[in-house]
């Protein structure tokens, strides 16, 4: 066999060693489906068995499922797909009944496939190692647990219980797996796994699974017993809010876990299939897979290349401790990069770091972090208003406000004290990256670092290319963007680069929506319905529609000095309106939403005033009208070559700027929708709401049909 | 074809659904079998004429398991010859009864029925019957469902209509039933409770509080705000986007209580009429039932009302007086607002925010207080309508036939 060894000593205790040839992790494929089948004939046809130990050779027990397999399920592989279910349960379950003891060593994670196959055994060791982790994450993908987890998950936790992890999907490490129940003993070193398993096979000649135990009753109480049922009533409205009603999966899960509660193991089993084989086949889960996992991965991993290859950055100027400059600190200095903060006087700077004071304080008060660790973290940031301090720095990311005259100064001040080779970034979020390069000495090492708000927790890097960025430059921001912790796309040069102008559509199209006399509450719930975590509203009152107004002045400007019209938008007419009536946003006492002091923001009362608001709402059209003027805008940027990759345009505009991921991401939106309905939606929406949903002059970057 | 003819319509006082309360510990099977004596004293047949007894229940199981109103005509000692069913229409199992019985004999395949329901709310709580709309995770994601509260607090919100306007509403209620009670409304129709002794359990309805107050109510905190807030709010935001936030504003005070008690009537046809020398009372001059969005599910009333009108061939002019059920206050209030009514002709003598609600049998209750106050008011027509679980509607037109 190929992928699993079968060893049987001399005493009756046989070994299956789980050991995938051709990878680095353990993987539920057909090959392993087969071997495993016979694996368990062999076990079956063994005299003298006394048990059972599985283990990995790898440095995880198992991966799990293939996803390459379970992100293709078509309408005509299905039936394979279902009988390659169908075959590893019954090897699983055959195991479970073998009547001999089966005890599963996890020296490394068990995740998803690989849960359930230890699931199917009678006693489960974990080495006590931070680094193992267990969990049953299919939800997160689109999925479900369809090989035996689900069905024995409920019969082991209960439902209560079982419901959250299977549909949160959460990683547990091997105490609280412990507390919870699936690991059965901890052991501190790989070493120990064997003695102990050895040793309760000794004590455990002859065992079976609970519920094949006569008399089996599901922990915590069925379905229709009044605690339960008052929890399931609830479950799918609470998995709404959650899933915003784009996400199948938790539902199938939830609907499997109840549905099987009360059956045979088998009948639980067969539910499971029935439910995960639409969830495989429909679009959601590809999408996921495709983006979140293959296409992230990969972007993650050139990075990592990018920085074995080049040289790791030690120090990092950070000039502009304001919010975005305190953040960035942030970033670099919980990875361990020294930090030199500079801002115009040192009490600005020290807020800055302030930032990260507050930050390392709640992670120690939630125990992620410990004292010295945190006093550590804190010593990395040095904040300063002396420009000689950036000396050390190999890379200076300015963050000041945005405004050419200051930032060029800045350079010149900045480049008068670094190293020769000192990689010079700007976190511009708008202003075109070459011309701001026409103010530095060393335009082929200078950059954008385009980090999103709050650092801390965004986990997107837009690293902009001008048009004199050299190559190496572009690859030492990747490897920046590995160091610490972010997922990085690189844009070339652009109004907006990628992320903002895609964004901007979100917003406008909102404002456009409101003009047209739609309830703003609508509009609203319009997106939180299709996805988005924050309706573009109260997104425009973050983002303050001061700023809107002076990045689409500064792009009239540009217009004007290149020759170029402006194009108004719809959306336009409502910055217009707001402005007139001091309304700007958030932090300067409301914009679209009013905040009172006692309480939870509320639409301001006036905008119906203002704009109308008894429009009949067309749900499905306010949510195409999102998802489409992004998912168009994308591709404009993708033929002006603003975005060169598919995969960074989809992740870029999932972890940037919350694009629903439910679509694989803007550009990956239209294969989600199906390119001839996308086509077809696209032209009724130019039609009826204006030019910026045309895909004229796009068919170089439309997928073919 | 024969009119759908009423004899007569008793009820039970309600007892407060609770343990604790009075009619906890009377078994439903008692208190339905007790009115059924009454009925026979009161109106003098012979029981084997009597085709079907069919009686709404909406939790019929436990002590309300095992189609009572066969095995309570047995345990009255009624003929056997008596056939009956016990059904499930949620809130408007009675006042289907009574629709479906009257059916029966407008249909001349039966020509005397006994038809009401009953609900002991205090043993076999509201939903401890299961089933897939709640307790099934696909029926109930595929059918959004949400617990009635919400649906109210939602046409509250749509509506306008503030916790005071809902509290003074409660109040009325409250003011209606206590003078009702004072003026002895309620004398000839509510049936005293007693045991197999004869001894009184429960003479009156046992939740109505005369001195409430919009003061009194001010202090009660909303129901449905934690479920609301925790998910469900979140069901209506596809059906109702145009809706900020739904407003929290009924509580225990101005939404109908939970309660026990039992309801019956006694419908037949006239030939029955004058084989036994009965006196009808009423007719049922129309029925209606419809589905509607299940989301805010309580709005059922008008569409039905509608329906029941249009079957009767009259307008809403016709009707004199109007039983719309307070499952809570804001569907009564949009009822009148929709219809634009004269609230001095709506619940005349209060409603289930005052009196209690026992699922299976208010809606029979209801038929029996708006015959007895067209009878007093010496009017014509009357209409009761109540909304239902899972988006339906309901409606019956009755007819005094007693004007003098």
């Amino acid at each position: 066999m190929k992928h699993i060894q079968l060893t049987t000593s001399d005493d009756g205790i046989a070994t299956l060693r789980l050991d995938r040839q051709d990878g680095p992790a353990n993987l539920m494929d057909i090959a392993f489906t087969e071997e495993l089948n016979a694996a368990v004939d062999k076990l079956e046809g063994q005299e003298n068995l006394r048990g059972v130990i599985l283990e990995s050779t790898k440095s995880t027990f198992f991966a799990g499922g293939d996803l390459s397999m379970l992100a293709n399920v078509t309408e005509t592989n299905a039936p394979q797909v279902e009988h390659l279910l169908t075959s590893l349960k019954s090897s699983l379950r055959r195991l479970e009944t073998l009547g001999k003891p089966v005890v599963a060593c996890l020296a490394g994670s068990a995740l998803g496939g690989g849960l359930e196959l230890a699931l199917a055994c009678h006693y489960r060791i974990a080495v006590n190692q931070p680094s193992v982790r267990i969990a049953l994450p299919e939800v997160t993908l689109g999925l479900l647990p369809a090989a035996g987890g689900v069905s024995r998950i409920v019969r082991m936790l209960g439902l209560e219980k079982a419901i959250p992890f299977l549909t949160e999907g959460r990683q547990h490490k091997p105490k609280a797996g412990y507390d919870l129940g699936l690991i059965d003993e901890l052991v501190t070193a790989p070493e120990q796994l064997r003695a102990s398993a050895l040793a309760w096979i000794e004590q455990n000649p002859s065992v079976q699974a609970p519920w094949d135990v006569k008399g089996f009753r599901l922990p915590g109480g069925t379905p229709n017993s009044p605690k339960i049922a008052q929890m399931l009533s609830i479950a799918p409205a609470m998995i709404l809010k959650k899933t915003q009603g784009c996400y199948p999966a938790a539902n199938a899960i939830l609907a499997t876990a109840v549905e099987g509660a009360e059956l045979s193991i088998d009948a639980a089993q067969r539910i499971e299939t029935r439910y995960f084989i639409p969830l495989a086949k429909g679009p959601v889960a590809k999408s996921l897979i495709k983006t979140l996992f293959f296409g992230k991965n990969a972007i993650e991993n050139s990075a990592k290349k990018q920085l074995k290859d080049a040289q790791a950055f030690h120090c990092v100027g950070v000039v502009g401790a304001g919010m975005m400059g305190a953040g960035i600190a942030w970033a670099c200095a919980s990875k361990g990069l020294n930090v030199v903060l500079l801002d115009t006087d040192l009490k600005r700077a020290q807020k800055g770091k302030d930032y990260s004071e507050a930050l390392v304080a709640k992670r120690q008060d939630r125990g992620q972090l410990s004292g010295e660790a945190g006093t550590a973290l804190l010593q990395h940031i040095q904040p300063t208003d002396v420009m000689a301090d950036l000396a050390p720095c190999d890379l200076v990311i300015e963050a000041v406000f945005e405004d050419r005259a200051v930032k060029a100064d800045l350079y010149q001040q900045i480049q008068a004290v670094v190293a020769k080779n000192t990689i010079i970034a700007s976190n511009t979020s708008t202003l075109p990256i070459s011309s701001l390069a026409q103010s530095v000495d060393r335009a082929d090492q200078f950059i954008g670092l385009h980090f999103f708000s709050p650092v801390d927790k965004m986990p997107l890097l837009e690293i902009i290319r001008g048009d004199k960025t050299s190559e190496d430059t572009a690859n030492a921001a990747l490897a920046f963007s590995h160091q610490i912790g972010k997922t990085p796309i690189v844009v070339n040069d652009g109004r907006g680069f990628f992320t903002s102008r895609v964004f901007k559509q979100f917003t406008y199209e909102g404002m456009a929506m409101l003009a047209e006399g739609v309830p703003a509450a609508a509009i609203e719930n319009a997106a939180w319905l299709a996805g988005y975590p924050v309706g573009p509203l109260a997104v425009s009152d973050e983002v303050t529609l001061t700023l809107m107004d002076r990045i689409r002045t500064q792009t009239r400007k540009d217009c004007e000095a290149e020759g170029v019209t402006y194009v108004a938008h719809p959306g336009d007419a409502v910055i217009d309106r707001m402005l007139e009536n001091n309304r700007v946003g958030k932090a300067s006492g409301g914009g679209f939403y009013e905040y009172p002091k006692d309480g939870k923001k509320r639409l301001w009362t006036n905008l119906a005033e203002l704009f109308g608001g008894h429009e009949d709402v067309d749900l499905q059209t306010l949510k195409d009208r999102f998802l489409f003027s992004q998912a168009i805008e994308s591709l404009r940027a993708r033929h002006e070559g603003i975005v060169t990759s598919e995969n960074e345009a989809n992740v870029g505009s999932i972890l940037g700027i919350g694009f629903p991921a439910w679509t694989g991401g803007t550009l990956h939106f239209v294969e989600h929708v199906g390119v001839e309905a996308f086509r077809t939606r696209a032209a009724e929406l130019a039609e009826q709401f204006g030019d910026r949903f045309s895909l004229d002059g796009l068919g170089d970057v439309l997928p073919s049909v | 074809m024969s009119e759908a003819l009423i004899f007569d319509a008793i009820r039970t006082p309600r007892g407060k659904g609770k343990p604790g309360g009075a009619l906890h510990e009377v078994k439903p099977i008692a208190m339905v079998a007790g009115l059924m004596q009454t009925l026979i004293e009161r109106n003098p047949l012979d029981t084997a004429a009597i085709d079907d007894v069919v009686l709404g229940c909406v939790s019929a199981i436990g002590d309300q398991g095992g189609d009572v109103a066969k095995i309570a005509s047995l345990y009255a000692g009624w003929d056997t010859n008596i056939a009956g069913v016990t059904l499930n229409r949620f809130c408007a199992s009675g006042a289907d009864a009574v629709n479906i019985a009257a059916m029966k004999v407008r249909s001349g395949w039966e020509n005397l029925v006994v038809a009401g329901g009953f609900e002991s709310m205090s043993r076999v709580p509201i939903l401890s019957d299961g089933g897939p709309w709640a307790l099934d995770p696909e029926t109930n994601a595929k059918t959004g469902f949400l617990p009635q509260g919400i649906g109210a607090d939602l046409i509250a919100t749509l509506g306008g209509y503030d916790r005071e306007q809902l509290d003074a509403f409660a109040s009325e209620s409250h003011r209606r039933a206590a003078a009702a009670w004072q003026t002895g409304k309620f004398a000839d129709s509510v049936i005293p409770v007693v045991d197999i002794n004869g001894h009184l359990v429960l003479a009156q309805d046992e939740l109505v509080r005369a001195g409430t107050s919009v003061e009194s109510l001010a202090g009660l905190k909303p129901s449905f705000q934690g479920m609301g807030e925790m998910a469900f709010d979140v069901v209506a935001r596809e059906k109702y986007p145009q809706v900020e936030r739904i407003e929290h504003r009924h509580h225990a005070g101005n939404s109908s209580g939970l309660a026990d008690g039992s309801a019956l009537l006694l419908l037949g046809s006239e030939t029955q009429a004058s084989q036994w020398n009965l006196t009808p009372k009423a007719r049922v001059v129309a029925t209606a039932l419809v589905g509607t969005d299940p989301t805010i599910m309580l709005t059922g009333p008008m569409p039905a009302a509608e329906k029941a009108l249009k079957v009767a061939g009259i307008s809403k002019h016709d009707i004199d007086l109007w039983e719309i059920n307070e499952a809570f206050a804001s569907v009564t209030l949009r009822f009148m607002e929709d219809f634009e009514l004269d609230p001095a002709t709506v619940n005349v003598n209060g409603g289930a925010i005052a009196m209690g609600h026992p699922l299976g049998a208010t809606g029979a209750m209801l038929i029996g207080t708006l015959m007895d106050e067209l009878r007093a008011q010496n009017k014509r027509y009357g209409l009761v309508a109540m909304c239902v679980g899972g988006g339906m509607g309901i409606a019956t037109i009755i007819e005094n036939l007693e004007r003098g």
